[in-house]
């Protein structure tokens, strides 16, 4: 793997490089939060960004989309995270249109993955359920009730949960709590009776939402695929979330890294650019040197999805794990190095470091990421 | 079929041809290496024969042109070999610092008449060479070396002590770094010389450490007379090869890294329960350093890809360098703690005279060695991230 990007990539990256330092740089984010906005992104960007080819990376062209692919909603991925770009793009364009593509039947492919590629239409996956991710300990119950089933839960951590024009619910339809397997996934309807959704301010300004599921009756067909294939359609939208995420945190971290660098470089005290002190050199080399390495498992684990690896899942986790401790690193070494400015609203390095926080937790930290995979390796 | 896809069917079948069998098998360590010189016992029939017959195929410098005793290889074709080498296990047929470092040094900077002279025997395995640079005073600043070399109209009146020289016992010939000149600064002074180690005046004696015994030797020099033809390019050059070099050598050491993955050698080491290894600290450090393994791996691969073909990754080598032995630094150090008190016998049978504490106390001069990482992470700030200062 030689992980360099082919040209088509390098245009991809190119355009969202400059769609969203254009569209959607930091100063949106901060504008939505001040503005306490209600939908939390703004429409008409989502729009834009569907017409740019973006919702539609990871649906074929079938069923409305361009197909790109992993490495493409990567670099997608890395400029939201450059610029803090508030959009439905994980929630909709890389987990739903992943579990539809991925587990759904062709009836719910035809009708929903057309409406993801133009933007039409938003959803979310409800999954995790306690403070720390794991699939396993899924709890919501999903009975068979009639034709159809009953859900029954409580989620949590649900991105762009209070927008959503569906859900995709996790539930467990058969084995306890604790069991890997027995999972499926269900299309609801937030509207339907006994689903009741609460937005959650979260520290990083973006879209999250609780979802209590209490009786809540749907039909057999609102399961997407069938109940059996809900394991591996949730381990494939995982991973491809994972990814993303790893993405994200790699465009914010890099850009963390960038602002903190070029703070270095200009702020003076005790007469000297504080950037001569080399106690501050070795820690901007180390962070380089980081972030370098994490970069380049991003590319590995992305490479290795579109060309369906059978290491891939082993690959995104140890990115996922990579890039949550990387980023980390910067965003408590970013608001140190600025110093006292480091710490007022004004300065972007405190944003970057919310929005790190939030993502390297989705989906697993870096210690989950660890014990999977010290288990998947077998020690 | 494309060239480059013939070239792998006939290097393939050469291979299958020549090497022999014995040398098919994994090295147990440097005893097994084939270092060549004037003074080498081979340690088989089979590693003479396989050296012989790469050195005629120009194979144990590949890219180096035909007339210096190479293969004239481009970059590509010298990867299909290093491939099928690899798959059929073939052990390197000269392991070299002539091959690695003086070559490249010579085809940059010497006259052609040097390299007639020296690298082809270089390729042969016929002359062993070692480096002299560090100074008992002239460590991580290395420009401020001392060494004197006088000119006496048709030679090089040489005094000064080297440290550091590996294999300086074993080897026939040094390349030095020498002082001929103190007016300037410190770095313009500094020339590039060539001299046989059997000159009178020069004595290498082997330095114990704290791993055990090593290759490395101080190298005492005193009123060594080099003639002035040994000296590479001009006089004042010295300093701007061994930057050359040493870029060179720091992209080789960041390479360096253990072979197996470190869990399963912990596994080896400490065993399993229910599993799992019983310690959940340390089963999470080393699924981390496998994390970094990997990235990093990832990592050297994709710089040598976006450096262009042939060129240097220049002050980024300095990058793999630091993050490349601090990593097999904290692998070592992980092994250890798999290994508890059976890691930390160092005499006897059952540890193979304390192979892995050895290793482990070896590992600390990674991170020393070719620059420290200190050194390492200034070239970065000033040189990649251009920061500030002098």
């Amino acid at each position: 793997m030689g992980l360099l990007l082919n040209e088509d990539e390098v245009m991809i990256r190119d355009m969202a490089e400059g769609f969203f330092a254009d569209k959607a740089p930091v100063s949106e984010l901060r504008r939505l939060r001040d503005t306490k906005d209600e939908t939390g992104f703004d429409r008409a960007l989502w729009t834009e960004m569907a017409q740019m080819g973006f919702a539609g990376v990871l649906i074929d062209d079938d069923h409305g989309g361009n197909g790109m692919g992993y490495m493409a909603a990567g670099l997608i991925a890395e400029q939201i995270g450059k610029n803090l770009s508030a959009t439905p793009f994980l929630s909709t364009a890389v987990l739903a249109a992943t579990a539809l593509s991925k587990g759904g039947s062709e009836a719910q492919k035809s009708e929903w993955l057309p409406k993801i590629a133009d933007g039409s239409t938003i959803m979310a996956l409800a999954l995790d359920e306690g403070g720390k991710h794991n699939p396993k300990k899924t709890a919501t119950t999903a009975e068979k009730s009639g034709n159809g089933f009953k859900l029954n839960g409580s989620k949590a951590m649900v991105a762009d949960g209070h927008v959503a024009d569906k859900l995709i619910v996790v539930a467990r339809t058969s084995g306890d709590v604790g069991d890997p397997d027995g999972l499926s996934l269900f299309l609801v309807d937030p509207k339907a009776d006994g689903v009741s959704v609460e937005r959650t301010i979260m520290a990083d300004s973006r879209n999250s939402a609780r979802v209590e599921l209490d009786n809540v009756e749907v039909d057999g067909d609102a399961v997407l695929g069938d109940i059996e294939s809900g394991d591996a359609t949730l381990d494939a939208v995982l991973k491809a979330g994972r990814a993303a995420l790893s993405a994200e945190l790699l465009g914010a971290g890099q850009e963390a890294f960038d602002q903190t660098l070029g703070y270095l470089k200009e702020r003076k005290q005790f007469g000297k650019i504080i950037g001569e002190f080399q106690a501050l050199q070795h820690r901007a080399a180390h962070m380089y040197g980081e972030i370098e390495v994490a970069r380049s498992a991003v590319l590995a684990a992305l490479t290795a999805l579109d060309s369906g690896d059978e290491n891939a899942d082993l690959y995104v986790s140890m990115t996922k794990a990579k890039l949550g401790k990387t980023a980390k690193h910067i965003s408590v070494e970013g608001i140190q190095l600025h110093g006292g400015v480091g710490m007022t609203d004004e300065y972007d390095i405190g944003l970057f470091s919310k929005r790190i926080r939030v993502a390297q937790e989705m989906f697993g930290d870096a210690n989950f990421q660890l014990d999977k995979i010290a288990s998947a390796k077998k020690f | 079929m494309t060239d480059l896809e013939t070239f792998r069917t006939e290097t393939c079948a050469w291979l299958e041809d020549n090497c022999p069998a014995e040398m098919r098998t994994d090295m147990s360590g440097d005893n097994d290496a084939c270092w060549g010189g004037r003074n080498f016992k081979f340690q088989s029939e089979a590693q003479k024969v396989w050296l012989e017959r790469c050195a005629a195929k120009g194979f144990t410098a590949p890219s180096w042109d035909k007339k210096y005793g190479g293969a004239g290889l481009n970059r590509a074709q010298e990867q299909v070999l290093r491939q099928e080498m690899k798959r059929i296990n073939a052990r390197p047929p000269l392991s070299s610092f002539g091959v690695w470092m003086l070559g490249p040094a010579l085809l940059k900077f010497g006259s052609e008449d040097q390299k007639l002279e020296y690298l082809p025997p270089i390729t042969r395995g016929e002359i062993r060479w070692c480096q002299g640079y560090s100074e008992p005073g002239s460590g991580s600043d290395l420009a401020s070396l001392q060494t004197k070399a006088e000119d006496k109209g048709d030679h090089y009146l040489v005094n000064g002590q080297k440290v550091w020289t590996s294999y300086a016992d074993k080897a026939d010939w040094i390349f030095c770094l020498v002082r001929t000149d103190n007016s300037g600064s410190k770095h313009e002074g500094i020339s590039f010389l060539l001299f046989d180690m059997e000159t009178p005046g020069v004595e290498a004696k082997p330095i114990k450490l704290i791993s055990g015994k090593s290759p490395f030797c101080e190298t005492f020099l005193t009123d060594v007379k080099v003639p002035k033809r040994n000296l590479v390019n001009e006089e004042g050059q010295g300093w701007n090869i061994a930057k050359y070099l040493l870029t060179h050598e720091r992209e080789m050491i960041g390479e360096t890294g253990a072979a197996r993955p470190v869990s399963e050698m912990a596994v080896d080491l400490a065993g399993l329960e229910d599993g799992k290894l019983a310690d959940p600290i340390l089963r999470g450090e080393i699924a981390q350093a496998e994390v970094d393994d990997w990235a990093f791996k990832m990592t050297m691969g994709r710089m040598l890809g976006e450096a262009k073909a042939g060129a240097s990754l220049g002050a980024k080598s300095s990058m793999l360098k630091y993050y490349g032995t601090e990593l097999n630094k904290r692998r070592y150090e992980l092994l250890m703690d798999a290994a508890g008190g059976d890691g930390l016998e160092w005499e006897g049978e059952r540890s193979d005279d304390g192979r892995l504490a050895k290793s482990w106390m070896r590992t600390k001069g990674n991170s020393i060695e070719g620059g420290t990482s200190e050194v390492m992470l200034n070239i970065v700030a000033k040189r990649v991230l251009d920061m500030p200062g002098a």
